[in-house]
């Protein structure tokens, strides 16, 4: 488990306390937060976690030790299906005010995390619109 | 048409099942066979909504899915028939006395299981069951994901217990 990564190019804001978990597959949530460092100086608004080499029940206590550590009740999750979304699911069904975004991109990222004074549920609701909204195909092909 | 991948992943239904594998051989069916989901409305709700919808998932305890694996066979769909552990495949096998390969996809860190590769630790006992496994059915492997090379359960074992450094 990581607390943002990466350096911004600009002056760095004020450090934010974690309102968010990201978690995913391999360096998905290092990565995304690497570059939301990079682009806005505010990854230390989200804590990594990668599911790696864990048990589904693994999973599911390092997330919930995390969400409880740092008071976080969002979550963003890569895959739909995948092992860290079924854990949050998990937690959710015993916390129902746990937020849960799966399919989270860099976009959805960034608009979270540019509404510190939103509550985090509602600025997860935001960001899965954005997010969703960045999806776009290019080129007649 | 033959069921397409038998797997054994303690994860269950996941990103490598779902995606890993569903793409690559088209995958249309899951048939999870564990005897704990098969009882839980809730539980199959949480892998339902977790893959595809044109994807069928079903939940079938294992003398459920042993009375069906030949409507498995007949089915059209590619399929992978998925079970949590290694005791419920051999069951698998051996009620069904039709599955001729085995993947071992995913068996991961916990209390009093070693490490014999990177996603498959085990205990004495899974070994012994796994061994079992081996020699009731034609092939099993050691694979996560298609692109990696598929490793014989002998060479598993023969492999040099290594510490979890987690």
């Amino acid at each position: 488990m990581t607390n943002s990564s990466g350096s911004a190019e600009t002056e760095a804001p004020e450090a934010q306390q974690p309102r968010a978990i990201v978690a995913g597959h391999g360096s998905f949530a290092t990565g995304l937060i690497s570059a939301v460092q990079q682009i806005s100086g505010r990854g230390d608004a989200f804590v990594a976690m990668s599911n790696q080499g864990l048990s589904g029940d693994d999973i599911e206590t390092r997330l919930r030790a995390a969400a409880t550590d740092h008071g976080v009740r969002v979550f963003f999750t890569d895959l739909p299906a995948g092992s860290a979304t079924l854990a949050v699911r998990r937690i959710m069904r015993h916390e129902p005010d746990i937020v849960l975004v799966t399919g989270a991109n860099l976009a959805a990222l960034l608009e979270f995390v540019f509404h510190p004074d939103v509550p985090a549920a509602d600025a997860a609701r935001t960001a899965a619109d954005k997010g969703r909204a960045s999806m776009i195909v290019h080129g007649a092909g | 048409m033959p069921v397409a991948l038998h797997r054994i992943d303690d994860r269950l239904i996941h990103g490598q099942v779902v995606v890993g594998w569903g793409q690559p051989l088209g995958i249309e069916m899951i048939v999870l066979v564990d005897d704990n989901v098969a009882s839980s409305d809730w539980e199959q709700d949480l892998y339902r909504m977790g893959v595809p919808p044109e994807m069928e998932i079903r939940f079938p305890d294992v003398p459920t899915a042993i009375r069906d694996y030949e409507s498995y066979m007949r089915d059209p769909r590619h399929t992978i028939v998925v079970t949590g552990d290694i005791d419920t495949m051999r069951r698998l096998v051996a009620g069904t006395g039709a599955i001729r390969e085995v993947n071992v996809g995913g068996l991961h860190h916990r209390a009093g299981r070693t490490q014999r590769m990177r996603y498959v630790f085990l205990t004495s006992d899974e070994e012994d069951q796994l061994r079992a496994l081996a020699a009731s059915c034609a092939k099993v492997t050691a694979q996560d994901v298609p692109t990696a090379r598929p490793v014989p359960i002998e060479d598993v074992l023969a492999r040099p217990v290594t510490e979890k450094a987690q």
